[in-house]
């Protein structure tokens, strides 16, 4: 059975313990920055850098929010870069935990192409050419553990479990969080493993929260045809 | 705390004032949060927008230093809409007592000041009495010279509009943090509140703390399960260090430290042993006596005897009106009146009030010890900038110490659980427990003072037995401080044998040397039973409301939520049946849920008649009630707002008085301060971010940490950063009268500029993890560089929290 990830950003107070969590787990090293006049640091994702918790102030209807988004890849059910690729060496679904996981050998592939096929602007180049991201814990997972992230949250914004279990979180969740923001909205919950619920339109926490709506390239164009295929069938026998 | 971590989820209401949990407790937004989706309301008042206020309900900034204002507002909003539980507060709190007629308080000064001695004769604030000595009390509160009613006169003026124009919250903020906290006075509500440093670290620290007490009396929330003064602290095992003695005033289990003019026990018990009149009052410290005793027993052992009064003459005095704290030390070091130092799991380089001062005072030294894990800014203060090394003459030890995970040995956490924690891996190096070096330490002066010196007597008949195979050993500390009986005794039908541990609780302690107990409030914590702190239980108690109180030891005896009789209404049966955390089953004549304070039955039978067995609730105070009107401060019985020592505005606008009129000021060169001067013309604050931990000395060198928080900064509003022309990301220069730091300007809407008494200030505020040590390139200095030598009267906790700085582009 696939497995999910839950993010209920409403709950996130940004800790980041889950950014340090997923940098100790894969023994990533730390990134030389500088304060550039905000808490979020890295500024962005990176080879070394799978996780990020975005930060943005908000002025919403009158009301200053800062909004916490912890990004991470969002394990596509039916993946773009892994059909851009189509190099199954490179990039390959694990079955039993749905993960989206690059090897090695995605140094001898179009790193570009990889890059530019997601519509979430997640994978990232090094210097060998390899290109890298979240990974699900997807060694931890198959031993019974939590994504390393999940573990260390102390909230419960970051929740891991069967597919249809976090679903099922997700959905009731979301009715409780509407009463107090009406706009509140689960992003993407039928085509990715990775599912948010924010309380405000989510171009308001990161400019990729969602798959874009109007594609530019064509292979991303080519992506998307794929992505938006109905899952109604895929989700009714999953239970 | 009152209350404990777990219990938050029992809130109705949560006030965050004084701290930023989701930042520098995480971990309590467990349960912050968990009671927010059981439909709490979740307030944070604060300076700048947190992310602690982006979780919050209800957001209201307030300019630092302004929290009495603030809370004096809601206190006046509570009376004027008579929000109070009225039963509570009659049967649990001294509003109906009588004040005797050497109260008064005028132009922001209490009747019996001093201003040579900036110091008030506290005797003048004293209850009235009646014949039998027990404070006069009108229930029908029309006294005008009760405590409520007093109350009321004293925070008529605090109107919404004066406290606005003191705070610079917008008066419907304040309305709306005032009503939905006001709104918890109904018998089945409860609020907490949820402080830390930016309560403790200022002029008037204490009293901003009373004023929350007070507050949370009128509405009946101590006691109760979601309620109390929950006190956020700042390491893990600062409430045990505490506990313990920690602080100059007082020696374990809070017993006060003695001073030159108190010549002998018997003195110090008359002295300090509280006596009521009143037979319902329990008036637990009565008790100290026995407690002092066990203590003395336990640090000299068979050499305290009746005959030499237990060693007490070789215990150390303080000097009369003598304060020796943080503040003090470094001020007589400064002097050059301390030769030697210990510097003990701590950077005061970096981590202390005006650390230029507390710099050169290192300089004056004849030696230093740095005991800590890793060299710090204070080992190394001499090579720091500024200082010429060839002209330092202090010589610094350093000696390594180990990692609270390398050793074993117990932590006692904000909610007062001990819990008992065992070593991981060994001692790096020839690093070593703290425990190790303090022992070794004792032995090794022990043999020095056997050959003679200055009073030996102090330190030759001290115990000092806690080697097992040569090394430190937590468990017999850990007894030691339990408690013993060192003969055997017979209380009523039971015999206790000597050698056995004393349990199950410092009620069986004696006054009479036949037991020792190194700290009253642990006894009970390590019995013939085992080590209580090392229990792991996880099953609720039948209140259900996550007491677990098999799962470690909280002290005193494993009660979870302290004045918890005062949850019960007089016949002893819960306010709030739902979440109830006592009661009184009268037919098994005991109280059932948590361990109750004290074992009497409540103060009424159950047909209502007075049950002359029963005792007040609040048995930690002389007469037995939460106390409204304190007359035991240095600074007054009831809250009033002062500026702090530096601040934006000439005047005072709630009272004549500008600063604390009892506040300690300090007049070395190195104590310069600036009020309303053209040159600091920002208010400053320091606080912590979730990155970093106290003088950074463990996160600092851990690349992941800095990472996220690499460089020092200093966040302000866009209003002010226009009006500077500083951009977002741009190195700038803050200073003080007393020094300056680089940082990166992180230019926000969360810092709002305020309108105080027609005025615009602005604020600004810093963090203080940095020291020149670490990141490598020296550019990242401490806060506390700016931050002025001055507190608390009763604690002289420094007033970091507001200060005047200016900032400027780099």
């Amino acid at each position: 059975m696939a497995k999910a990830f839950f993010i209920d950003t409403t709950l996130c107070t940004a800790c980041r313990a889950c950014q340090v969590a997923c940098k100790q787990w894969h023994d990533l090293p730390a990134e030389e920055t500088k304060n550039l006049g905000t808490h979020q640091n890295p500024p962005d994702l990176s080879f070394n850098t799978y996780k990020l918790v975005r930060m943005n102030e908000k002025v919403i209807d009158g009301q200053l929010r800062w909004l916490f988004f912890p990004e991470q890849c969002r394990h596509c059910i039916e993946a773009p870069c892994l059909e851009a690729l189509g190099d199954p060496g490179a990039i390959y679904q694990d079955p039993d935990t749905g993960a989206i996981l690059y090897t090695r050998q995605t140094r001898q592939a179009d790193a570009d192409a990889i890059i530019e096929s997601c519509p979430y602007h997640i994978p990232r180049k090094g210097p060998d050419g390899s290109v890298s991201k979240c990974d699900m814990c997807n060694d931890r997972v198959h031993n019974g553990l939590l994504p390393a992230c999940v573990q260390a949250c102390p909230t419960g914004a970051m929740n891991f479990g069967e597919r249809d279990a976090m679903l099922e979180m997700a959905n009731k969740r979301l009715e409780v969080v509407k009463a107090k923001y009406p706009q509140a909205l689960l992003l993407d919950p039928d085509t990715v493993s990775v599912i948010y619920l924010v309380a405000f339109p989510p171009e308001n926490y990161h400019e990729f929260a969602i798959a874009s709506r109007e594609p530019s390239g064509v292979t991303r164009h080519m992506a998307l045809r794929k992505m938006v295929r109905p899952f109604a069938a895929a989700l009714s026998h999953l239970g | 705390m009152t209350n404990h971590w777990i219990d938050l989820k029992n809130a109705d209401v949560i006030l965050i004032m004084g701290s930023n949990a989701a930042e520098n407790h995480p971990i309590s937004f467990k349960w912050v949060t968990e009671a927010q989706k059981n439909g709490a309301t979740l307030i944070n008042v604060d300076p700048r927008f947190t992310r602690t206020s982006s979780k919050a309900d209800i957001y209201a900034s307030l300019r630092s230093g302004t929290d009495i204002a603030f809370l004096g507002g809601m206190i006046k909003y509570i009376l004027d809409n008579k929000l109070y539980h009225e039963e509570y507060m009659l049967n649990y709190t001294n509003a109906s007592f009588i004040v005797g007629k050497g109260f008064g308080f005028k132009d922001g000064l209490f009747t019996g000041y001093d201003e040579k001695k900036r110091g008030y004769d506290q005797s003048q604030w004293a209850f009235e009495m009646d014949d039998k000595g027990v404070p006069k009390k009108d229930p029908t509160l029309k006294n005008p010279r009760c405590v409520l009613n007093l109350l009321k006169k004293h925070y008529e003026r605090y109107t919404t509009k004066l406290v606005s124009s003191v705070t610079g919250t917008p008066e419907a903020d304040l309305l709306k943090v005032y009503k939905a906290y006001g709104a918890t006075g109904k018998p089945d509500k409860a609020a907490t509140i949820m402080y830390a440093m930016g309560w403790t670290q200022h002029t008037v620290g204490v009293q901003n703390i009373r004023s929350m007490c007070m507050i949370q009396l009128l509405l009946g929330n101590m006691g109760v399960a979601g309620g109390g003064v929950n006190a956020l602290r700042g390491e893990s095992n600062v409430q045990g260090s505490t506990d313990h003695g920690l602080l100059f005033h007082i020696l374990p289990g809070y017993l006060p430290t003695p001073s030159a003019s108190i010549p002998s026990l018997a003195v110090y018990n008359e002295k300090n042993t509280p006596k009521s009149n009143d037979p319902r009052s329990a008036n637990w410290w009565q008790n100290r006596p026995k407690y002092v005793v066990s203590l003395l027993k336990s640090y000299f052992g068979d050499k305290a005897t009746a005959e030499n009064e237990f060693g007490y003459g070789w215990l150390p005095k303080l000097d009369d009106g003598k304060a020796y704290s943080w503040l003090d030390i470094f001020d007589t070091m400064y002097n050059g009146k301390i030769r030697g130092f210990f510097s003990w799991g701590q950077n005061p380089a970096c981590s202390g009030a005006n650390s230029n001062k507390t710099r050169q005072a290192m300089a004056k030294l004849d030696w230093m010890v740095n005991v800590n894990l890793f060299d710090n800014e204070t080992g190394s203060f001499w090579r720091g900038p500024g200082m010429n090394p060839a002209e330092i003459k202090t010589e610094v030890f350093m000696l390594p110490a180990c990692v609270s995970v390398e050793k074993e040995g117990s932590i006692s956490n904000s909610g007062r659980w001990m819990q008992w924690r065992y070593e991981g891996p060994k001692p790096m190096g020839n690093s070593r427990p703290d425990g190790d070096i303090i022992l070794e330490l004792g032995l090794r002066l022990k043999e020095l003072y056997a050959g003679g010196g200055a009073f030996p007597d102090a330190i030759l008949n001290l115990k000092w037995d806690y080697l097992t195979n040569h090394k430190y050993d937590p468990h017999k500390v850990a007894k030691e401080i339990n408690g013993y009986w060192l003969v055997d005794k017979k209380i009523g039908d039971v015999t206790y044998k000597a050698g056995s541990l004393v349990a199950p609780g410092f009620a069986l302690l004696q006054a009479d040397g036949s037991t020792s107990c190194g700290n009253w409030v642990y006894c009970g914590s390590y019995t013939d039973k085992g080590n209580m702190s090392a229990r792991r239980g996880q099953e609720d108690a039948p209140n259900n409301i996550g007491l677990y109180p098999t799962f470690a030891w909280a002290w005193p005896v494993n009660r979870r939520i302290i004045y918890n009789r005062a949850s019960c209404d007089p016949k002893g049966q819960p306010y709030n049946p739902n979440r109830w955390v006592v009661k009184w089953d009268a037919e098994g004549k005991k109280w059932v849920g948590d361990v109750p304070d004290g074992p009497w039955p409540p103060p009424q039978n159950p047909d209502g008649s007075p049950n002359e067995a029963g005792r007040y609730a609040f048995i930690m105070t002389k007469e037995g009630f939460g106390q409204i009107y304190g007359p035991g401060l240095k600074d007054g019985p009831f809250p009033e707002h002062y500026e702090p020592l530096e601040c934006p505005i000439e005047k005072n606008l709630v009272n004549g008085q500008r600063m604390s009129p009892v506040a300690p000021v300090y007049g070395t060169d190195a104590d310069a301060h600036m009020t309303c001067d053209p040159r600091f013309p920002y208010v400053g604050t320091t606080y912590r971010v979730s990155e970093h931990w106290q003088s950074g000395l463990m996160t600092r060198p851990q690349p992941w940490l800095l990472e996220l928080q690499p460089q020092m900064f200093v966040e302000m509003s866009e209003e002010l950063a226009a009006m500077r022309g500083i951009k977002n990301g741009e190195r700038v220069l803050v200073a003080s009268a007393r020094g300056e730091v680089k940082c990166t300007a992180i230019v926000t809407k969360r810092f709002k500029p305020f309108k105080i008494g027609g005025a615009v200030i602005h604020e600004v505020g810093i963090p203080w993890h940095f020291g020149w040590r670490w990141p490598e390139s020296g550019e990242e200095e401490s806060a506390n560089l700016l931050t002025p030598s001055t507190g608390d009267p009763n604690t002289r906790i420094p007033e970091s929290k507001a200060f005047m700085v200016n900032v400027t582009k780099l």
